[in-house]
């Protein structure tokens, strides 16, 4: 992750009084990703206490593959790592370099929901087969649905990073930071996911 | 070159419109948003009130008469709906929030004023929809819990309306404890500690903590049960293998702290009106502070004190009364530190005061019947009886609405410039107190005998003490006409209440009344001792 630079100040445009305050958009940024956070702690708990007290029901079909899950909990990590150099070269002032590792990012989101998807397909339960196959598709649901949000998020951070005209550059690092922040946040719940659900 | 924030907000202002019109726009100004919520509660607060009559007329006869059963059902469930979510939680936290916290911490403005408007901007439309469910196919009928299976198998619409609704009211309600936690703890004035902060300001931390940290499970749990509804999963559904008791679980894991982000507020607004009125310092300051806390962090472990009926194992039910039992310490603290506030004060007898004193009555009675309640045996006698609904009424309003009128009283001189009218104020107070009492008070003697919550009909021999409990509604009903008359008459034409009618201390006072847009004329000073009262100016830093 990119420098989390705090301490860069906001100047106040005001006549009267000149007066200076911390840029506290990351602080509220972690506050609702800790919100959000809270919402996949909920969706978790019940998938475990469905496990510890709800038994599947006779002839009800609730089998996971390893192999794409895993795959994509690579993919994950990979992007995790090309969104870090795409900050590290902004912060260099190499917008072309920075804009290359973001659609590296970007491709493997897109790539990472197309195998989720294919998952989907090829599952031998659907959505209300039975109470284990809804919780899976909804966590996995919601989850896709963060993933979604940020390869967008990545796409337009791309295109805002463009040499002439892009609002992001090495001076104005706050969007960037941000959408990495929400990146390595859907991450790790990714890798708490797969743990749960898969490896469990 | 950077966009500062700021900049655009500034560049943003000079094209808001002037006068009243500006509080029907998408202002960026906390002081205008803070009346914008309080305003919109208070009509959302007509509307339910309105139905709370309609529930008590009902209720003066053991038939159900006045209207049919599913539509008695209807009324209950958005009569709670809209009392939580639409007045007082917004109005607690949002209106004298915004209003007061930029204040406190010597700020000009909230941390993040463009999310603080859409957080406000969401509260409308889904009151107006939830209202509007009424007319489709019916409202939801499964009561503000909206229990699985009830709210699954009732009619469709009405329930996923409401669901979408008290989506957006959390959205809106988180946006607001984001905006709430950055403010205290990011933009204090420099120089201003932590322990130097009025306490409203530690009540609304520990209240944006509370929501920030269950209204999303809350959110998760109704996406769930709209699942169940719409696309005929089997989460909460036991005929498909679902479990209804994970819903109760996710669902008091808010609704639990929801009582906190309902009186936890008012706790701080209390700590603000007493010391002025009875010009003495707060008592307690440091043990107030660390009473909030240890109500913010024992208020996350006992929602199961709601589900002792609900099959719970007997550890459990241990467990979450012991937690329970506990919560009574912080809260008994705060309690003597307002009467140790009041004892031996210069006490002025004005309507914000009684108010304040009406709440510390009704709250210490809602206060004993919780941990009553609290204890299993006790609990499976009346669980689900008029006992519960005397209980949570003397809490939610005899504790925080006295609370919200106390601060209306003593907030609306530097709102307006104006003061309200002292007479009519006490006759409200006279009014609000005796008919609050005669309502919910024969409600715990009902509950007691077996008379059970949420039906439209019950057995004759309760009728007498019902129709007591109706007559006291009505003298609620009529409470608020000289509530509006006085602000409708003091708005005119209300005596000038100059910058500090009050003499406080607090920072609000100091500047003009109402406050300029950027809320100091100059620099923010600097308040050390919010609560110096009764000291010689030369020993007040």
């Amino acid at each position: 992750m990119t420098t989390l630079d705090s301490s860069k100040e906001i100047q106040k445009n005001n006549s009267e009084v000149n007066e200076t305050h911390e840029d506290f958009r990351m602080f509220g940024l972690i506050t609702f990703l800790i919100a959000d956070g809270m919402t996949f702690a909920g969706f978790f708990a019940a998938y475990l206490t469905y496990k510890a007290v709800n038994p599947l029901p006779d002839g009800a079909i609730y089998e996971l593959e390893l192999p794409i899950p895993t795959l994509n909990t690579i993919l994950l990590l990979v992007s995790s790592a090309t969104f870090h150099k795409a900050g590290k070269a902004l912060l260099k002032d190499k917008n072309s370099d920075s804009q290359k590792w973001l659609f590296i990012t970007a491709f493997l989101g897109i790539i990472f929901l197309i195998c989720q998807l294919f998952e989907y397909f090829h599952l031998p339960f659907g959505l209300t087969d039975n109470l284990f196959a809804s919780t899976f598709y909804a966590l996995t649901g919601f989850h896709g649905l963060h993933v979604t949000l940020g390869t967008l998020m990545i796409l337009i951070i791309a295109w805002q990073s463009r040499i002439n005209g892009g609002r992001v550059t090495s001076q104005n690092m706050f969007p960037l930071e941000a959408v990495e922040l929400y990146w390595h946040f859907v991450d790790g719940i990714w890798v708490i996911l797969f743990i749960i659900l898969y490896l469990l | 070159m950077t966009i500062s924030i700021d900049q655009q907000k500034t560049n943003n202002e000079s094209l808001q419109p002037k006068g009243w019109l500006r509080y029907f726009s998408f202002s960026l100004d906390h002081k205008v948003i803070g009346i914008q919520y309080l305003v919109c509660g208070f009509l959302f607060y007509l509307i339910g009130g309105t139905l709370a009559s309609a529930i008590r007329i009902e209720l003066a006869s053991p038939m159900s008469d006045f209207m049919p059963r599913d539509v008695y059902n209807q009324v209950l469930t958005l009569h709670g709906t809209i009392m939580i979510f639409l007045w007082i939680v917004p109005v607690v936290n949002g209106a004298f929030g915004n209003y007061l916290i930029p204040f406190y911490v010597g700020a000009r403005d909230m941390a993040f004023p463009r999310l603080n408007a859409v957080a406000f901007w969401l509260i409308p439309p889904s009151g107006l929809m939830l209202v509007a469910s009424y007319f489709v196919e019916g409202a939801a009928q499964a009561g503000w819990t909206a229990y699985p299976p009830l709210s699954i198998t009732t009619p469709q619409s009405g329930q996923i309306i409401w669901i979408l609704s008290v989506l957006l009211l959390g959205g809106s309600s988180i946006f607001g404890g984001i905006n709430f936690i950055a403010t205290i703890i990011k933009l204090r004035r420099p120089g201003l500690k932590l322990m130097q902060l009025p306490m409203y300001c530690w009540a609304m931390l520990g209240t944006s903590l509370l929501v920030v940290l269950s209204t999303p499970v809350l959110a998760g749990t109704l996406i769930l049960l709209s699942f169940d509804i719409i696309a005929n999963t089997g989460f909460f559904n036991p005929v498909l293998g679902g479990n209804v008791v994970v819903y109760q679980h996710l669902f008091w894991f808010y609704s639990h702290p929801a009582v906190y982000i309902m009186v936890l507020p008012a706790f701080g607004l209390v700590s603000e009106i007493l010391p002025v009125h009875a010009r003495k310092p707060l008592f307690g300051y440091t043990t107030m502070v660390f009473s909030i806390m240890g109500i913010v962090v024992l208020g996350l472990v006992v929602w199961a004190h709601h589900m002792f009926t609900s099959g719970t194992p007997p550890w459990m039910r241990l467990f979450f009364t012991i937690a329970t039992a506990f919560i009574a310490v912080p809260t008994g603290i705060k309690f003597f530190n307002w009467v140790a506030t009041l004892w031996g004060g210069k006490i002025s007898i004005n309507s914000a005061m009684l108010f304040s004193c009406g709440f510390i009555i009704n709250f210490v009675f809602g206060g004993i019947t919780g941990v009553a309640l609290a204890q299993v045996p006790f609990d499976i006698h009346v669980h689900d009886t008029y006992f519960v609904v005397a209980h949570f009424h003397y809490i939610v309003y005899g504790g925080t609405v006295f609370i919200i009128f106390s601060s209306i009283y003593h907030w609306f001189p530097k709102v307006t410039g104006k003061m309200l009218n002292e007479k009519l104020g006490i006759l409200h107070f006279i009014i609000t107190f005796i008919g609050f009492n005669l309502c919910f008070a024969p409600q715990h003697w009902l509950g007691l005998n077996g008379m059970p919550r949420r039906v439209a009909e019950y057995d004759p021999q309760f009728q007498f003490v019902n129709q007591i409990s109706s007559l006291g509604a009505l003298l609620m009903a009529i409470s608020t006409i000289p509530f509006l008359i006085n602000v409708f008459l003091s708005v005119r034409n209300g005596k000038d209440a100059g910058d500090n009618p009050w003499n406080a201390l607090t920072p609000e006072w100091l500047t003009s009344s109402p406050p300029p847009v950027e809320n100091w004329e100059g620099e923010a000073p600097l308040v050390e001792e919010p609560y110096g009262y009764g000291k010689k100016i030369s020993e007040q830093k």
